[in-house]
């Protein structure tokens, strides 16, 4: 078991260190420069800027020397706001995005998968069809619709909520964490609806109830550790959509957040901080797949017996 | 033969059974024949402009109203479906091929070659799929067919994981032990065994992809990556009703419907669909 997970960690750091190359090399094919966008500046200027940006080296000794950097840790500066490295906007933006992504898979997990064991223990009633409904709704309802519409209601119409900033004003947190949150709260609602009714067909779920056991110990104690097996396995790549959702959360709410930084940098053409970004993300993204590849291998027997 | 055929009528009569499955499906029908004949419906150009007019609120001759250039709602929400359906269709297309053939040939042979080919599939989800685009756009054009390319490219990561899923189930059943056993060629296996068994799924998840994919075209459309003007597709009628929202809330709320609405019509007919081909959960 330990080898297995071990196994897994040596194979995601090579995997972190070529997405990082990939990343270098597509950033560098874009045409246009970073200073392309400023006024027209002399070509001495140019020269300066691009040697002390490192730009004016072979690509080759480009990469060798940032994919040093980067191992001790430097995604070096800022293109857009000299004198700031990207470490430090990172780390500027990130627990507040953590803070956002917290709230919101803590929303979508305590509601969407209430919903959805309760659909799937009460199949084919009103406790089955109504949150399945809502569900539906939440699915397609995009975040760049609920946003603005929860906005005009309670923060325009109702004037109940702020509609914008972050650790402000009393409350501001509670529309982007719930924008964010509603697809995720109907997907894992669904996932363990299909995930409780799989495992409630089973024949040791008949075992349990042949021997007399009452339902509710049946879903307790049996049922649930099977039937939420695709909710964790969703939750691994739930936080990759999580990220790009909060691209749109934090735009439209204006929350200081890597995800609003990011977009920002890849409009600017922010060559080191769209690559420590996209980095960032990976490394991120790739951490949480293997933390829910081994819950799930925790979870189901038949899987940890066959690994 | 027979069994085959008897799989697939008896799927037909349960889809038919299901009422949301069925409303989804002539929802979908209307759309789909609005979207195609939308030149001859439209009764306005979708980009003639009446500065004059303004942002009129819905009437008899504008019944969804103008937006602020004063150009139709409801044309350019007509032409907007050609758009936004084009891009889901096609673009899950895409994912469809390249989706399947990699998830069958992973898990079919397993061991090395599924982990390495598995691994490919999550660096590629580790590349924030936003840049891969906005390089595209950048260094192509803005260029519609490069979208549905860049977006069945991103989506058709998922379908691999659940074929693969589907033929690592499949492949320790008894009866393609049997068939391994008994020598059957790797291609007749897909061919007769592998392929027939993975169908439902690829069917039901393929119509799931489809409003995915239109999400995320609105997604980067939103974000002004996407559809360019004069061209509408729902994702940049949206994201100027959203810039507007507070005078003319019209403007956010007829596109954002119409979309909403599509999208649902899409999830309950896959639903249907897979309760209708996967007999093991709708039996009872």
């Amino acid at each position: 078991m330990l080898q297995v997970i071990l196994k897994r960690v040596a194979i995601a750091i090579p995997v972190i260190l070529v997405v990082a190359s990939i990343t270098f090399f597509l950033v560098r094919m874009a045409p246009g420069g970073p200073f392309d966008a400023e006024k027209v500046v002399p070509p001495q200027v140019m020269k300066n800027l691009n040697a002390v940006y490192n730009l004016d080296a072979p690509l080759i000794i480009q990469y060798k020397d940032y994919m040093f950097n980067l191992i001790q840790g430097d995604f070096g500066p800022s293109f857009r706001y000299p004198g700031r490295s990207v470490t430090e906007m990172i780390f500027t933006g990130l627990p507040v995005t953590l803070e956002l992504a917290f709230y919101a898979i803590l929303i979508a997990m305590i509601i969407g998968g209430l919903a959805g064991v309760i659909a799937a223990v009460k199949r084919n009633t009103a406790l089955d069809f109504i949150p399945m409904t809502i569900a539906m709704i939440g699915i397609c309802m995009p975040t760049f619709l609920l946003g603005p519409l929860l906005v005009l209601f309670f923060g325009i119409h109702l004037e109940l909520l702020p509609v914008s900033g972050w650790d402000s004003l009393a409350g501001d947190k509670i529309l982007p964490s719930i924008t964010l949150g509603a697809a995720y709260a109907a997907y894992i609602a669904r996932l363990s609806r299909g995930g409780m009714l799989e495992t409630l067909g089973q024949d040791y779920i008949r075992t349990a109830r042949a021997k007399g056991l009452p339902e509710y110990q049946v879903i307790l104690r049996h049922a649930l550790q099977g039937g939420l097996v695709p909710v964790v396995s969703f939750l691994g790549p739930a936080i990759a959509g999580l990220i790009g959702g909060s691209f749109v959360v934090e735009t439209i709410f204006q929350i200081p957040g890597l995800g609003r930084f990011y977009v920002e940098a890849a409009f600017n053409r922010d060559y080191t901080m769209i690559l420590g970004t996209t980095i960032f993300f990976s490394a991120l993204i790739i951490f949480f797949n293997l933390l829910s590849d081994i819950a799930v291998l925790l979870m189901n027997p038949r899987a940890r017996s066959e690994a | 033969m027979n069994n085959q055929s008897s799989l697939w009528s008896d799927a037909w009569r349960r889809l038919l059974a299901n009422k949301a499955a069925v409303a989804g499906g002539i929802i979908l029908c209307v759309l789909i024949t609005l979207a195609i004949f939308a030149p001859w419906i439209a009764p306005h150009s979708y980009s003639y402009q009446n500065l004059d007019l303004g942002a009129q609120p819905p009437s008899a001759t504008f019944f969804l109203g103008t937006d602020t250039l004063g150009r139709d709602l409801f044309s350019r929400i007509l032409y907007g479906a050609r758009v936004s359906l084009l891009v889901g269709f096609v673009a899950t297309a895409v994912a469809l091929v390249i989706g399947v053939s990699w998830g069958i040939v992973a898990g079919y042979f397993g061991g090395r070659v599924d982990s390495i080919m598995m691994r490919i599939v999550d660096v590629l989800y580790g590349l924030p799929f936003i840049i891969f685009i906005i390089l595209l756009m950048v260094i192509f054009g803005r260029n519609i067919w490069l979208l549905f390319g860049a977006i069945g490219a991103v989506e058709w990561l998922t379908m691999a994981r659940i074929v693969r899923g589907q033929v690592l189930t499949i492949k320790n059943q008894e009866y393609v032990l049997a068939a391994q056993a008994m020598g059957v060629s790797n291609l007749q296996m897909f061919r007769k065994h592998i392929f027939p068994n993975i169908l439902g799924p690829i069917a039901v998840y393929a119509t799931l992809t489809i409003p995915q994919v239109m999400l995320l075209e609105a997604f980067l459309s939103f974000l002004g990556l996407g559809i360019q003007p004069p061209m509408s597709s729902w994702g940049t009628l949206i994201r100027y009703g959203v810039e507007s929202m507070e005078e003319y809330s019209w403007l956010l709320i007829y596109p954002g419907l119409t979309f909403t609405i599509t999208l649902f019509a899409l999830n309950f007919f896959g639903d249907g669909l897979r309760d209708a081909l996967d007999p093991k959960i709708s039996s009872d």
